[in-house]
């Protein structure tokens, strides 16, 4: 001790734990504000509801346009991507589509507000895993499947059944989430 | 073959840092205490081999190496050269390595030339740095591998988003990460100090100059981040309360209370515990903002990596740093023993009220930046703006100025009224002064800015009081640095203030030919057309603006839009006088064929951002002044050493 | 020496006056952040449970298609934010962001003035991923209303 006269019997006491006490207060407060927005993202209310009517026009030359009732045919689950040339995300997730396409996945696209040049160039640059592209100019099939943005995937069952709604761009990481949606999907519709 | 080559170095520079802890660990030990000799060598060398792996990481951004995945992601062939050198660190892994490289160099620096604190309190010191720096490696190479390849090189990169391509954005970031840091060194002295109990003045000097290195960045760093979004958003202020500005006005504001507690303690041995607890809540602030920007657990204007996976490591880094550093307070904080006694009127306690008052801030500035998660966790969203920060602060601000005006000139441990009379009689009477020429010449004026006119013009005859009656030539740099520092807050006081009370903002759906008065400015639409940049094509206006009828001056402002990725940008264009700035922003074409025109005069604005760099400038004058202070000391011993050697011989 | 602190207390003197600038603080930040705190509101809520006059709030929904009026002066806006129950009309002086159109999710930062909401700040989405926190958490049918995604 430097000074070993002054006098050390004067003790604060509790009030030097009370820093560690409000840290613990804010981690606390953190620790939920991190975590809990997570567990309530936006669940789709429209999650096991049948996929609403409709008929869109193709949006590109290359593949047919896209009605609801190539998903009510039975068979396998299928994949339905909101996506847009415009919009940089849905580039960043193109390869996991085409890894998916590749594993036999079949996938159907929705074209918002888009031309025809630009997703032709966009199919170009990126590589078109899609079935069939509808063209959602006004989207209202984005809206009534309870979309709210671009990108966004649905897994839907062989009977038209909304099964799992993904919102943003698929990662490499949520690949196999996706596969395992589609699993469910085959396995819960027979 | 670079990236691998930076990537071993820093996995070696890992296993130094792992070496620097345990043996500085063991060292402690009375059984082991040999291991000492091992930790400044080690602590040097991590230092190193750290630099070495971001100079890989540099050199892979200059050649746009486009087989390593960060460099593919966020550079690009074509981007100019500063930019590409920005790259480096202006993304998430690239700004952690950086983070990592100055914590490690400072580390290093201080193994090599500190030489005033007891061995074994520099030695539990640099083990607490390579505690600190281990989770930021851990962070690094497990999570956010900077020079991870990928399978094939991408054709191009995917460019910088066009809102970072901004010379301010580039090196912004870095000067606050300099602050950080070096207010990762206090910690790492108060933890050391509170190891082996040895909190007293020697410690003070040892933690000072890096805490003042670090205030002057963290100084600068605002004051750049200030007047970035004040001339690139476009919105006409310059201090928005948004929780990234305040994740850097914490720290900022507990450095600014470390610092004076610092002079306490080394000059007179007091206010021991105090200064511990300051030098870890400065370091956690910095790591709180660092989380709150990067976990993007609060919405922001300029956020930039969200991802919860990185907020949950540095909250996990945060939780043991932090949570160990507190409770090692707590444990140790009543065996330091008491320092020395001062009186009611004395230079401590104006210093301990300007720390408890600029602490209230940090509390008012914490509390409201996490008010809208603890509103949110309860199912009600909220957000935090101007009208609470500003008039909750002022209640702390403004006595702090007060005393901050009377306290240099107060001597230290006692001192009597009577002595300072003129002192405080001239500031006041300067400040009255100053309040009746507003509330006469300018009412109706808001109180705050009122307030803030009258008080600056006092503060600013106050603070150049301590040089009266002094020898100017023989007067120390740190009393010159006191003294530019505190003019500084007196000038950037006044800017605020008048921009406050004055500014007049003037918005108009204007054809070419169309003139409009904004203050005593008349601008004249005179033409609107495509201009291009490298990567941007622009909309250009062509306005004319005369100043009190003088001739006219040309101002530029533009809407840009970027090509590579897509964006859009306005460019405001700024006309700046000894008086005042006048600020224009383009905006869209009407239906009618009117473009949208929006102009402000701000009185005296940029004396904001020139008070900021006055204070930077006064904390760098006190800093030479220190480090002179201590090389000729070091000479000096090292001169006494030879001496006594050759007499011995 | 008389205004010496007692050597016994000094150390209980600085940690009192720190407590109670720290409880002052806190007290102030509750009672400030009560009255100063930005409450958002959707719509509906809007409607079914106005916030006082001239009280800061903020207004999250989507630009109602066809509603965007531009009045003489060129720079003042009068548009409808709406959600699937209710509409409100908003008043806006200024320069709109870039991502600001018909059809697109909107925050409007301001104030009720009569019926109507007179914004001082709009802020559109930011970039293609960007939706305010807010709405993040609102429930689908809220959400749907709220299409973020437009050219």
């Amino acid at each position: 001790m430097s000074e070993a006269s002054a006098p050390t019997s004067k003790r604060p006491g509790l009030a030097v734990w009370l820093p560690l006490g409000l840290f613990a207060g804010f981690l606390a407060l953190v620790f939920v504000g991190l975590y809990w927005p997570a567990d309530r993202e936006v669940s789709s209310a429209f999650i096991g509801k049948p996929l609403p009517a409709f008929d869109l026009p193709p949006a590109t030359d290359e593949r047919p346009g896209l009605a609801t009732k190539v998903f009510e045919q039975g068979g396998k689950p299928r994949l339905l991507n909101v996506f847009a040339s415009w919009c940089v995300p849905c580039a960043v997730e193109s390869p996991q589509l085409a890894v998916l396409a590749k594993q036999g996945v079949e996938i159907d696209g929705v074209a918002i507000r888009d031309r025809k040049e630009d997703v032709a160039r966009f199919l170009g640059q990126y590589g078109n895993p899609f079935a069939r592209i509808g063209k959602d100019d006004l989207s209202q099939v984005q809206l009534a499947i309870g979309s709210s943005g671009v990108p966004e995937t649905f897994v839907v069952d062989g009977k038209g059944i909304i099964r799992y709604q993904h919102i943003g761009d698929i990662r490499p990481e949520d690949v196999p989430l996706i596969l395992r949606k589609l699993a469910e999907a085959a396995g819960g519709g027979e | 073959m670079i990236a691998e080559l930076g990537l071993a170095v820093l996995w070696m520079a890992a296993a130094l840092a792992v070496l620097q802890l345990v043996a500085g660990a063991l060292a402690l030990r009375p059984a082991t205490a040999h291991l000492a000799g091992v930790v400044r060598p080690v602590a040097i060398l991590q230092g190193v081999l750290v630099a070495c792996a971001f100079a890989a990481l540099v050199s892979l951004f200059l050649t746009t190496d486009l087989s390593v995945k960060l460099v593919a992601e966020n550079s690009h062939s074509a981007k100019p050269f500063i930019f590409k050198l920005a790259g480096t660190w202006g993304n998430h892994e690239g700004s952690m390595l950086m983070w990592v490289t100055i914590m490690s160099l400072a580390g290093g620096f201080v193994a090599l030339i500190e030489k005033r604190l007891r061995e074994e309190t520099l030695i539990a010191t640099l083990a607490g740095q390579a505690f600190v720096s281990l989770g930021f490696y851990a962070f690094l190479l497990l999570a956010s591998n900077p020079f991870t390849r990928l399978p094939e090189p991408a054709p191009e990169g995917a460019g910088l988003n066009p809102l970072l391509q901004d010379i301010g954005l580039a090196f912004h970031p870095p000067t606050l990460y300099v602050g950080y840091v070096g207010l990762s060194i206090a910690f790492s002295f108060a933890v050391g100090a509170l190891v082996t109990r040895d909190v007293g003045p020697a410690f003070a000097r040892a933690m000072r100059p890096w805490v003042l290195g670090a205030w002057i960045f963290l100084t600068l760093g605002i004051t750049a981040g200030s007047y970035w979004a004040y001339y690139t958003l476009g919105w006409g202020g310059w201090w928005f309360w948004d929780p990234v500005e305040n994740a850097s006005l914490m720290p900022w504001l507990a450095a600014t209370a470390l610092l004076h507690s610092c002079s306490v303690l080394a000059a007179r041995n007091a206010l021991r515990t105090w200064t511990v607890m300051l030098g870890v809540v400065a370091f956690s602030m910095s790591m709180v903002g660092t989380f709150l920007v990067r976990s993007g657990i609060l919405t922001s204007v300029h956020a930039f990596a969200v991802d919860p996976t990185r907020g949950t490591f540095i909250l996990a880094l945060l939780a043991i740093y932090i949570g160990g550093a507190l409770l090692l307070f707590g444990l140790r904080a009543n065996t330091v023993t008491e320092g020395a006694r001062f009186a009611v009127l004395s230079r401590e306690s104006a210093l301990v009220f300007n720390n408890v008052m600029l602490c209230g801030i940090l509390g008012i500035v914490l509390v409201g930046t996490l008010y809208p998660l603890l509103t949110e966790a309860m199912g009600v969203k909220v957000s935090v703006g101007p009208p609470y920060f500003n008039p909750v602060s002022a209640v702390f601000a403004i006595p702090m100025m007060l005393v901050m005006a009377v306290g240099p000139v107060l001597r230290w441990r006692e001192d009597k009224g009577g002595r300072i009379t003129w002192q405080v009689a001239v500031p006041a009477l300067v400040s009255a002064a100053a309040l009746l020429a507003v509330e006469l010449l300018f009412a109706p004026i808001n109180l705050l800015p009122a307030l803030g006119l009258a008080i600056a013009p006092g503060l600013a005859v106050a603070s150049v009081q301590p040089l009266v009656g002094r020898n100017l030539r023989r007067t120390p740099l740190p009393i010159y640095g006191m003294v530019l520092g505190h003019l500084g807050i007196a000038v950037a006081l006044f800017g605020m203030a008048s921009e406050g009370a004055f500014s007049t903002e003037r918005l108009a759906a204007m054809n070419p030919g169309d003139s409009q008065q904004v203050g005593p400015f008349k601008v004249t639409l005179q033409d609107i057309g495509p201009v291009a940049g490298p990567n941007w094509t622009a909309l250009e206006a062509t306005v004319s603006a005369s100043y009190a009828g003088g001739a006219g001056t040309v101002l530029h402002p533009q809407a840009r839009t970027f090509a590579n990725p897509p964006g859009n940008r306005t460019e405001s264009a700024l006309l700046t006088r000894w008086n005042g700035q006048l600020y224009a922003v383009l905006g869209e074409e009407g239906e009618d064929g009117r473009w949208q025109m929006r102009f402000w005069w701000k009185p005296f604005v940029p004396m904001i951002w020139y008070g900021g760099a006055l204070v930077a400038l006064g904390g760098l004058l006190a800093l030479l002044g220190r480090v002179a202070r201590d090389v000729r000391r070091l000479v000096a011993i090292d001169k006494i050493a030879f001496r006594r050697e050759r007499q011995g011989r | 020496m008389n205004t010496m602190i007692k050597p016994k207390h000094q150390r209980l003197v600085l940690i009192v006056v720190a407590l109670v600038a720290l409880i002052g603080a806190g007290l102030l930040a509750a009672y400030a952040l009560k009255n100063q705190a930005a409450y958002f509101y959707l719509p509906s809520e809007l409607a079914a449970k106005p916030p006082e006059q001239g009280r800061a709030v903020r207004l999250g929904g989507m630009v109602e298609k066809g509603s965007i009026r531009t009045r003489p002066d060129g720079v003042t806006i009068d548009f409808i934010v709406r959600d699937d129950k209710a509409r409100v009309p908003v008043r806006f002086s200024g320069i709109t962001p870039d991502l600001f159109v018909e059809g697109s999710g909107v925050v409007a930062e301001g104030r009720l003035e009569g019926p109507t909401f007179v914004a001082d700040n709009l802020l559109a989405k930011h970039d293609e991923k960007y939706v305010p926190r807010e709405m993040k958490n609102m429930s689908t049918a809220e959400a749907k209303a709220v299409i973020a995604e437009t050219k």
